[in-house]
């Protein structure tokens, strides 16, 4: 992370006109060095200002006490140690009961949602991978949940989730009869399954692009030799179609992964700014620490811990699905 | 910047206009964030965040536009008006006093006034920026209380006052034979059970005596604090320690929530509703028939709806005195000036400008609100019986919300949770007063220690 | 995959099966924005009582939806054509040159695709501040702050997708290039961004919709007169009345820029991403 920050902020190299092309080509040994390092710099100073030191402040904050006396001037806010971390993982503490039930709440939450959005964006890719009549219609189809921003869907949902006057229960209550009562579906338990729904709604068609281009990689003929050898299409699709695809999986699901367990919108948009008991998960309940308890101390350690949780599933994740001497970005 | 590779004229020439170009971009952009961060010239732009008091923004940006216009006219002052809605103008605050980088004059709800004045970005009203607006005098006593700790110079001034009324649809009254609203809890109690009923035949109540947000957070730390103090219980100890779990804020409490549970006469969809503003709509289409607010008016007014009345929220004990016969919050919007202001004398001469007896008629009579200077105060436009009755219950039967810096947090905590009580009760459970104590325990034990 | 009659057949229920549930809630944004107010108000309805374009013509009017549409557009196009720029430079340099501190540039990039955004709300807010009182840079409540933030949220991943893509062409493309006479950077313009086009469209959409979704630090970092479409579509609900119809018929109108560009794109998407993201 040192190397690319110290490098000169050149943004870009003037174009050159055609009769110093030749002085160019001499010196270019020497230009080529610098020359990477130029590229990257605009993009290692917005990481840098955006990213980085904001998480290293963010870091700083879990230490501190700020709350409404000390937020005004922050930069003078007391120093606490430990005192934030212990209240947020006390598990006995309010607090740390609240985090712990979160965390593994948002951990279920993740697992559904990519398994779900996997197993629905493997079947239609599979279903699309071929050419047929009207498969481009579909395809586009496929792919409105996902270009619909997700502040519009979420609101749609919501509105059709109402318990009183929402098209859910007219269907279940009144079209199909089959209950009395239309059930409270953004209260209780019903809230983490509608949450679950939204997510799976919203995030499949992007698990549905990234297979069907990875699907569209694989050349016919393995298909054609497999069947040939009368294997049955379940067969082909287990030892053809997903050791071909195992790369593009492995990225999928991480991204997949991480999009869906740090979701904020979804529940925000949903339930408001508190959510559900039920349905609490990780980020919004620091927000709730950070923004409506005004205990920003508290909301930090608890995201530092977080960040530690999942950069430790993530390099796990990536030891056990990599092979040795390969990594993630190659 | 260097150019040594251009040869050509032409090259010097677009090396040439291409720096000046960029200096005057340059030049552009400084000037554009100075102007944006507040003039330094006496006269000059002050920005103000309005807080959203009327029926939609829009309707706020009219009407705070002509108070801003007759203000420029005077006084040569031009004021940046942005109206911030509910949901957004907490965060807003807690941004700019986090970044000292906010707006010269803000409206804030009066209930955060503590708690915003233990951060020091506000001016505190004392001495030359007291004498400014024109001394403590000129306002109703019980509305300066609730600019800020007791003992302490207020950081905010009262703006708009308004006070917690009991809200009902006559016409439904009228088809239930009832003549009188409700003056005790019993009665109340009773005469919402009366309004609840299946009006069409098909086995479903479909009309409630009552309705609520059961996840607005506010309002239920507000009922908390009203029907805890009518059963004799207080949300602190005297010296600003939370106190949650007395006997009289859980019974107050309890009262609150059995209205959807026990009495019934709540529907349990309110407990899905987040959002205080939809109440009047529920009275208005007959689904339900009275409701708690402070100044749903303006609501009633835009819809051309006339069928309602207001009266004092009924009383746990019909001759209680003191404490336990509160009524209603000291509610109401204040105005704070931002220490950070660059312009402070412009931000407090609009100050006094929005407290002066003219405009403080002017605009609480389109908010449906109450003036906060008393000359405004007495003034007979503002003697309709639902005012008068507004006025008794602020002189009387009102007291301000807790006084401590940590209130922000209580109201949140609290109304939290008696909003996941509703939650549980909507979905078929029965709350009891152990349950209601026990999730109060847990709200008291999040408390920042202060 | 070898299609089988019973392939066939599957496909024609699972496509039935993921088509409807696609469409349900779209027929619902549909038919409520075309329903007058008093539909919306009771229960709902699958049929509207009759149909009326008056929500389409009243949204302009209940919020000030034109304004936030011009700074959801003004912010969302400058944050992705500079992200993708920015990306593209980063990229080429992390696919063509093994240089020094390549790796933990590429890993730390990467690792902050993982970062909660809630972490750094505040923190970069703060920054912010500090910022504008040290050089006197308006980032809070201007285009410039949002622009910058959302530039950074997508360019991890578009960094990561394109700099696969790059690889995967050859080098001999730019070596001949550089060898008619182009620089570099020539070479870069002139030959491998062409031929890279269909990944550079897969990473403008991904950054576009990214960038036109995004809620929470729009919340925090827009004032009224920045404030974008995320925040500004709420308004709706918080009126006396919720219009319901009028905030789908915006929810309709604030998608067709995102849907019509994807639209336009989506050719190129599976391509791209096929040659770049998946290899």
């Amino acid at each position: 992370m040192s190397a690319p920050a110290q490098t000169p902020p050149r943004i870009s190299e003037p174009l050159k006109p055609r009769d110093a092309s030749r002085a160019i080509k001499r010196s270019s040994i020497k230009r080529d060095r610098f020359f990477p390092y130029a590229l990257s710099a605009p993009a290692a100073f917005l990481e840098l200002l955006i990213h980085i030191i904001p998480m290293l402040l963010g870091v700083w904050i879990a230490f501190l006490s700020l709350t409404q006396f000390s937020i005004a001037n922050w930069v003078k806010a007391p120093f606490v140690g430990l005192q934030n971390f212990t209240t947020a993982l006390d598990p006995n503490g309010p607090i740390g009961s609240q985090f712990f039930d979160a965390l593994g709440r948002t951990f279920l939450f993740t697992f559904l949602v990519v398994a779900i959005a996997w197993s629905l964006g493997i079947f239609a890719a599979v279903l699309l991978a071929s050419k047929f009549r009207s498969n481009g219609f579909f395809r586009t189809l496929f792919l409105v949940p996902y270009a619909l921003p997700s502040y519009v869907t979420t609101i749609a949902w919501a509105f059709m989730f109402n318990q009183r006057d929402g098209m859910v229960n007219r269907f279940l209550v009144e079209d199909l009869g089959i209950l009395e009562e239309g059930p409270f579906w953004l209260l209780g338990g019903n809230s983490f399954f509608v949450m679950v729904v939204v997510a799976v709604w919203q995030f499949w068609p992007f698990a549905f692009l990234m297979l069907l281009a990875a699907l569209q990689s694989i050349p016919n003929e393995v298909y054609e030799a497999a069947s040939l050898d009368g294997a049955s299409l379940w067969k082909q699709f287990t030892r053809i179609t997903l050791p071909m695809i195992k790369h593009a999986n492995v990225v999928l699901l991480l991204m997949l992964g991480l999009w869906v367990f740090n979701q904020f919108d979804i529940p925000y948009l949903l339930f408001g700014p508190v959510s559900p008991e039920e349905a609490t998960l990780i980020s919004p309940l620091i927000y709730q620490q950070s923004f409506n308890n005004w205990n920003f101390g508290v909301g930090g350690a608890l995201s530092v811990v977080l960040l530690i949780a999942l950069l430790i599933v993530s390099a796990f994740y990536i030891r056990l699905v990599m092979p040795k001497g390969k990594s993630i970005d190659d | 910047m260097s150019a040594p590779h251009f040869k050509s004229k032409l090259g010097r020439f677009t090396a040439i206009t291409s720096i000046a170009a960029l200096s005057l971009s340059g030049l552009a952009a400084c000037s554009g964030s100075a102007s944006g961060s507040g003039s330094e010239e006496a006269g000059g732009t002050i920005t103000y965040w309005a807080s959203n008091q009327g029926s939609s923004v829009t309707q706020d940006e009219e009407i705070l536009g002509e108070s801003i216009k007759r203000f420029t006219e005077e006084t040569g002052i031009e004021v940046e008006l942005e109206v911030v809605p509910w949901a957004d103008l907490y965060n807003r605050i807690l941004t700019a006093v986090s970044s000292g980088e906010g707006p010269d004059v803000l409206n804030i709800g009066n209930t955060w006034a503590t708690t915003l004045q233990a951060s020091g970005a506000f001016v505190p009203f004392e001495g030359e920026a007291l004498e400014a607006i024109g001394g403590a005098e000129k306002f109703v006593p019980a509305a300066l209380a609730t600019g800020g700790a007791e003992g302490q110079a207020p950081t905010s001034l009262p703006l708009y006052s308004m006070a917690y009324g009991l809200y009902y649809n006559t016409k439904m009254f009228e088809e239930a034979g009832i003549k009188q609203a409700p003056k005790t809890w019993d009665e109340f109690l009773a005469t919402a059970k009366k309004l609840t009923k299946d009006t069409d035949d098909d086995g479903k109540v479909d009309q409630y005596g009552f309705t609520l947000a059961g996840q607005r957070t506010a309002n239920n730390a507000h009922s908390a604090f009203i029907l805890g103090m009518q059963n004799g219980g207080e949300l602190y100890t005297t010296d600003g320690k939370p106190d949650f779990t007395n006997d009289g804020v859980v019974s107050g409490v309890n009262d609150w929530i059995q209205l959807m549970g026990e009495d019934g006469v709540v529907s349990k969809s309110n407990a899905e509703i987040n959002d205080g503003s939809v109440l009047p709509g529920e009275i208005m289409d007959g689904n339900a028939a009275m409701f708690f607010d402070q100044a749903p008016g303006k609501s009633f007014n835009a819809a051309g709806f006339k069928d309602y009345a207001m009266a004092p929220i009924p009383l746990k004990n019909a001759d209680a005195t003191g404490l336990e016969a509160t009524q209603s919050l000291v509610a109401g919007i204040n105005v704070s000036v931002f220490e950070n202001s660059d312009n402070k004398d412009a931000a407090l001469e609009f100050v006094n400008h929005l407290l002066s007896v003219d405009e403080q008629k002017k605009l609480n009579a389109k908010y449906t609100s109450l003036p906060s200077v008393t000359e405004a105060f007495d003034d007979p436009a503002f003697d309709t019986p639902e005012q008068q009755a507004k006025k008794e219950i602020l002189a009387n039967n009102a007291a301000p919300m807790p006084l401590f810096p940590t209130e922000g947090q209580m109201e949140s905590l609290v109304g939290e949770a008696i909003a996941k009580q509703f939650a549980r009760i909507a979905q078929g459970e029965k709350i009891t007063e152990a349950d209601v104590r026990k999730a109060l325990e847990d709200a008291q034990k999040q408390m920042p220690a202060s | 995959m070898i299609e089988t009659r019973g392939f066939r057949i599957l496909r024609v229920f699972g496509l039935a099966f993921i088509t409807l549930i696609i469409v349900l809630p779209l027929y619902v944004v549909l038919t409520t924005s075309i329903k007058p107010l008093k539909d919306v108000r009771g229960a709902f309805e699958w049929i509207p009582s009759e149909i009326t374009l008056a929500p389409y013509l009243d949204i302009w009017t209940t919020v000030p939806l034109g304004k936030y549409f011009a700074n959801s557009l003004i912010v969302t196009i400058s944050a992705t054509i500079l992200s993708v720029s920015i990306a593209i430079l980063a990229a080429y340099a992390l696919s063509r040159f093994d240089f020094r501190g390549a790796r933990s540039f590429r890993l730390i990039v990467l690792s902050t695709q993982m970062f909660p955004g809630i972490l750094f709300l505040l923190p970069l807010f703060l920054i912010f501040t500090q910022l504008e009182r040290a050089v006197g840079l308006q980032l809070n409540g201007t285009y410039l702050g949002l622009i910058v933030t959302y530039m950074t949220f997508s360019l991890p991943f578009s960094i990561w997708m394109l700099t696969g893509f790059f690889a995967a062409m050859p080098k001999e493309l730019e070596e001949a290039a550089m060898v008619d006479g182009l620089g570099r950077l020539g070479a870069l313009l002139k030959v491998v961004l062409p031929v890279a086009r269909p990944g550079i469209i897969a990473v403008s959409v991904y950054c576009f919709i990214t960038s036109w979704s995004e809620v929470l630090f729009a919340s925090v970092l827009t004032n009224s007169d920045t404030r974008t479409l995320s925040i500004g579509l709420q308004a709706y609900a918080s009126q006396t009345d919720v219009y319901w119809n009028q905030m789908m018929a915006a929810s309709v109108v604030v998608s067709i820029p995102v849907l019509v560009g994807f639209l336009f794109a989506q050719r190129h998407l599976v391509a791209g991403l096929s040659s770049g993201a998946v290899k």
